[in-house]
């Protein structure tokens, strides 16, 4: 990171001992958010999500598979998350980062604990089902990875057509339906600077966060955690997370079921 | 959560499977220095597992450009051998599933280890699960903090690690293999226990607010277990033989 990140880091550090973020806005408001669906043609659904200035892309593809040995009885769901090198001058090539691991299995984790996507429905036939593979793309850091990469997941997923398949043959051109997507699962991460628990961290704010927790929720229920980062929560902070995350809950949701520009 | 059409019954007369109550820990056993060349490490059984931490450092960071001039850095490798699972050989070297639990546990460590003492230092911690039975990286936290006392290395704290999960209406602590496969949420959570700090915490399946509550007390509460049993295992190192 360079100086003046740091230096932009620092001064909002001090700021929010005033109880005053950097970008003046409040602290459980999120950047603005917006969401496209159906940027990429080629995928089975896909989606495109800017929070601030954070920029991610979800693509899916689904190909016929073999249930897992543990789970005859459903499809399969992979995830994976790239943090693309051109997404910040931070990233570098290379095999996948422990980041973009636990960023995949975060996102992972919160979908399908949901349950988000009807898993049993994409039985083709005994031993045979469909894969749903889904990439999120970090095109541009600018903070909260994790909240974009699991909306974008989301949006690509309710956008998501089931191919037709028809003797042996997958036919991407003609769909048999749209992929059945349950319940829609929104995430919230909270970061720690001092004494003050902030949502949607931009970029400044998350180079001096000393912790984060990431809660997904279905609005009623807390469906997935993850908490990173070497510092610490109380158990009450921990509650009253939680209690904000179920109140956002529904924003979220429209925000991801929205299909405009 | 696998599959669930064939879930089996996880309560039988108000009990669980193994017959432990809702908030009843599995039995834990602790020993300290039990490998020579490590600088420190611990065995621990709990329930099932068989977990073996072991520590080496501080030494000088490698390869260099990954020394910090201000603090240690520390380096964890949690690992599950392959034959320690009830169903086929695993496979070896890391997969996603560890690299996740290495960096999360490595956050643990970094809370309380007093980094500053070694700038450009280094200190590597090796979890190694010989046999799983659920929890195992809330065994391995366990495991590691004893393992890194054993070392001698300064800590804020002796961290414990335990996890909380749900079946059915009812909240339970420490929830084994069965259960975890089965269960409606799971959620380990790692605490520093001189002041109830939360250092790691993750979390899958459903929890409503009043459980999520609920839960992280019994995990507060089974720390006054789980930390005795620690501090039991490097007293016994000390102790002057007949």
């Amino acid at each position: 990171m360079g100086v003046l990140e740091t230096l932009r880091g620092n001064y909002a550090k001090e700021l929010l001992d005033k109880g005053i973020r950097e970008d003046m806005r409040g602290m459980h408001d999120f950047r603005k958010i917006s969401v496209k669906r159906g940027v990429i043609e080629h995928a089975e659904g896909s989606a495109q999500v800017d929070i601030g200035n954070t920029r991610v892309l979800a693509g899916i593809k689904l190909m016929v598979d073999e249930p897992m040995p543990d789970t005859p009885d459903q499809g399969n769901l992979v995830m994976n998350a790239e943090l693309l090198p051109m997404a910040s001058a931070d990233y570098e090539t290379g095999p996948p980062s422990p980041e973009s691991i636990e960023l995949a299995r975060v996102v992972d984790r919160g979908i399908r604990a949901g349950p988000s996507i009807d898993l049993p429905s994409l039985i083709i036939e005994e031993g045979k089902c469909w894969t749903v593979f889904a990439d999120v793309y970090v095109l541009n850091y600018a903070g909260n990875l994790f909240d974009a990469s699991q909306m974008a997941a989301m949006a690509a997923l309710l956008d998501t057509r089931i191919p037709k398949y028809e003797d042996g043959n997958v036919i991407r051109e003609e769909s048999s339906g749209k992929l059945k997507v349950d319940k829609i699962v929104a995430s919230t991460t909270f970061g720690k600077i001092g004494s003050a628990l902030l949502l949607d961290m931009n970029k400044y704010e998350e180079s001096v966060a000393e912790c984060r927790l990431t809660i997904a929720t279905d609005g009623s229920s807390v469906r997935a955690m993850q908490k990173g980062l070497s510092g610490s929560f109380s158990v009450r902070e921990i509650d009253e997370m939680a209690g904000v995350s179920l109140e956002k809950y529904k924003e979220l949701k429209d925000i991801i079921e929205s299909t405009g520009e | 959560m696998a599959s669930l059409t064939n879930r089996p019954e996880l309560l039988k007369d108000g009990k669980r499977l193994d017959g432990r109550a809702f908030n009843e820990l599995r039995p834990i056993k602790i020993e300290a220095g039990i490998l020579k060349n490590a600088d420190g490490s611990a065995y621990l059984e709990w329930g099932n597992n068989k977990v073996l931490a072991a520590i080496y450092g501080p030494k000088e960071a490698v390869p260099k450009h990954f020394a910090d001039p201000a603090k240690a850095i520390i380096k964890c490798r949690y690992s599950m051998a392959p034959f320690s699972g009830l169903s086929d050989h695993g496979r070896s070297g890391p997969n996603r599933r560890a690299t996740e639990i290495s960096k999360v546990t490595k956050e643990v460590f970094e809370n309380v280890v007093m980094l500053n003492e070694f700038p450009g230092g280094e200190i590597d911690i090796f979890i190694e699960i010989l046999q799983s039975d659920g929890g195992t990286r809330a065994a391995g936290i366990t495991a590691a903090s004893v393992a890194l006392a054993n070392a001698g290395i300064h800590m804020r704290d002796i961290v414990y690690a335990v996890s909380a999960g749900r079946i059915g209406e009812h909240v339970v602590l420490d929830v084994n293999m069965i259960e975890d496969n089965y269960s409606d949420a799971d959620m380990p959570m790692a605490i520093s226990p001189r002041n109830g700090d939360v250092l790691l915490l993750q979390m899958d399946g459903g929890f409503t607010r009043e459980q999520l509550n609920e839960a992280m007390g019994m995990v507060l509460e089974a720390g006054k277990t789980i930390s005795r049993v620690q501090r039991e295992a490097l007293e016994k190192l000390y102790e002057v033989g007949e």
